[in-house]
């Protein structure tokens, strides 16, 4: 049967199957299902966004084009002032605590230990719960009658009155400062420690024998070896900490008196709660700029370590 | 653990004492910190009410008589199951949407190398760079044009906007450690791509699969704003969402309940990572490393 087949090959196929066979046509059957999604849920909202920052837009009604109107206001807006300062807070500080908390994290977790695996998974928890439940965990930590962090300090004789964690500006700020702090310590530290497991202890033995302290080991071995993991891990957090909507959602809900809103919270207060998807889209869209640069400077700024170095070699 | 033969670095050097302050304290304090907020939901979950409110009398870190009333009361006066069922079937149909999608885009991408692959592959990684809060304005418009808006679907359909750009970065990773000349042997004896990538690239692909697949359930079941904004009755909420917006009832705080609903809806997500510790911290470290 095969043999009585003589003509050649290419001939007998047919079109289907040569099309089948091409790279273009495959590629584009193939990436078909993730470019729908993504356009049509990802590139097209993104591009609607611009848009809708400069109309009037309310909720389940079409709106007009006001131009720059939204951003006229928003600039003599205080409570968005506020929202931008906010936000810089919360995102310098908590990515300086959670990279050196981290860091040391990935420090200690890379030595010599018994149950390193487990303590590894046990370590990453906070991560991989829900943010806004652990969010919630900490709304009750904070309780300004039933805390149990002041409790415990009363009883250890370090206060003498519960702390209103939650109604006090500067209080409210560092309370949840320090819960996206927890939350995000996981996330450097292991991804850190993955990449301590690849620098050689040879080069410490080394360095140790040329007379090194363990601070000169850390300065001139870890870290230029560790820093251009350290450059993505700290770009993400950034990214991840600017645009933060879960936790303050969760435990402040922007007060006391805006004091806590971020501008993510901001936008989804105006957009959704008050109903003016234009006026908030405006300020996802002022999001931008300072994303951008934020990312750069996380980026660019971190990495420099590496050729500062590269280029004393 | 530690195996026989492995390089342990200096650590040997050190006497107990030290280690004990430069290693074993530090460490202890920071897994303290990092779990206290877990106990303190369990406990308050099992404390009935008079000890949760006195700490006079009842020292607040144990539980003298534990309770399962609020348990009880989540399970059965509020939408509770409702919610945890709603997450669970939005969080596997867009994990397996997003999972098909990306394996699909990953192999063209990688493998098949269309004109302008390299392009599309940068397109994805700037996408995975988008973050939620940007996007959910403009995409809670379109979700009301499409008629989506309180349906499982507005989810279903919007999750995969951050899932698919991760699961693909990802499996291209992943697809670049298999080499290439298996594929090229069966493509030789006969077999079309699509058999190539069912029957030699996928099984390979295995543990880029889990992983992918844990992470991207992990990243659903996570998910918040996007369920705050598209849903608006209480029988289409998740479970994140219910409990902040319908556990609160005025200023009465139900602390037993809204800590138990926390714990539930943790348990899920922790026993899948128990399980898969390794694929999750695979991806987790394999997310960062390109």
């Amino acid at each position: 049967m095969m043999g009585a087949d003589i003509r050649p090959i290419a001939v007998r196929r047919r079109w289907i199957a040569r099309l089948a066979d091409d790279r273009n046509f495959l590629g584009l059957v193939f990436m078909l299902p993730a470019a729908a999604i993504l356009l049509v849920f990802l590139a097209y909202p993104l591009g609607l966004g611009f848009w809708l920052g400069l109309t009037d837009t309310p909720i389940g009604a079409p709106g007009h084009f006001v131009g720059l109107a939204n951003f006229v206001s928003l600039a003599h807006d205080s409570v968005f002032w506020l929202a931008v300062f906010n936000t810089t807070f919360y995102t310098v500080v908590a990515s300086i605590l959670k990279f050196a908390l981290g860091l040391y994290l990935a420090l200690l977790l890379n030595r010599r230990l018994p149950f390193k695996s487990l303590l590894r998974a046990i370590v990453l928890l906070p991560f991989v719960v829900p943010t806004v439940l652990s969010a919630i965990a900490f709304w009750w930590i904070y309780d300004p009658q039933f805390s149990i962090v002041s409790w415990a300090l009363i009883k250890f004789g370090l206060l003498h009155q519960y702390i209103d964690f939650l109604g006090q500006p500067w209080h409210a700020r560092w309370a949840v400062i320090a819960a996206n702090v927890w939350r995000g310590i996981p996330f450097v530290a292991i991804t850190l420690l993955a990449g301590l497991q690849t620098i050689s202890p040879s080069l410490y033995e080394a360095a140790t024998l040329d007379g090194a302290s363990s601070w000169q080991r850390f300065y001139y071995i870890t870290l230029p070896v560790l820093s251009p993991i350290i450059a993505v891990v700290m770009t993400f957090s950034v990214l991840l900490t600017f645009t933060d909507f879960q936790l303050i959602y969760a435990i402040t809900r922007g007060g006391p008196i805006n004091a806590t809103h971020l501008m993510a919270t901001l936008s989804f207060e105006r957009a959704i709660t008050g109903g003016h998807l234009g006026e908030g889209a405006a300020i996802a869209d002022a999001m931008v700029p300072f994303l951008l640069a934020a990312i750069m400077f996380s980026y660019f700024g971190l990495q420099r370590r590496r050729w500062q170095h590269g280029s004393q070699d | 653990m530690a195996r026989q033969g492995e390089p342990q670095g200096m650590d040997y050097l050190e006497r107990l004492p030290r280690r004990v302050v430069t290693l074993y304290l530090p460490l202890a304090i920071l897994v303290f910190v990092l779990l206290f907020p877990f106990y303190w939901m369990t406990t308050t979950t099992f404390k009935p009410d008079e000890e949760l409110y006195d700490y006079a009398r009842f020292n607040p870190f144990w539980i003298v008589h534990p309770t399962l009333s609020h348990i009880y009361k989540l399970l059965f006066e509020t939408s509770y199951p409702q919610w945890l069922f709603n997450t669970i079937f939005v969080t596997v149909a867009s994990t397996i949407l997003s999972l098909f999608s990306s394996v699909c885009a990953a192999y063209a991408i990688e493998r098949l190398r269309f004109t302008g692959a390299r392009y599309v592959g940068l397109a994805i990684f700037l996408a995975y760079l988008v973050p939620p809060s940007i996007l959910f304005i403009p995409l809670a418009a379109i979700i009301f044009q499409l008629g989506l808006y309180d349906s499982d679907w507005a989810l279903i359909l919007t999750y995969p906007t951050f899932l698919v750009p991760f699961c693909t970065w990802l499996l291209m990773g992943y697809f670049r450690t298999i080499p290439y000349e298996l594929e090229e042997c069966a493509l030789i004896d006969g077999a079309s791509r699509l058999q190539v990538l069912w029957w030699i690239t996928l099984p390979l692909a295995v543990p880029g699969l889990i992983s992918a697949g844990i992470f991207a359930f992990t990243l659903s079941w996570n998910e918040f704003i996007y369920a705050l904004t598209f849903i608006s009755s209480s029988e289409n909420k998740t479970v994140s969402v219910g409990a902040i917006t319908e556990l609160v009832e005025g200023d009465v705080y139900h602390w037993g309940s809204l800590m138990a609903a926390a714990l539930f809806g943790s348990l899920p997500v922790v026993i899948l990572y128990s399980f898969f510790v390794e694929y999750y911290v695979s991806s987790l470290t394999g997310a960062v490393k390109e």
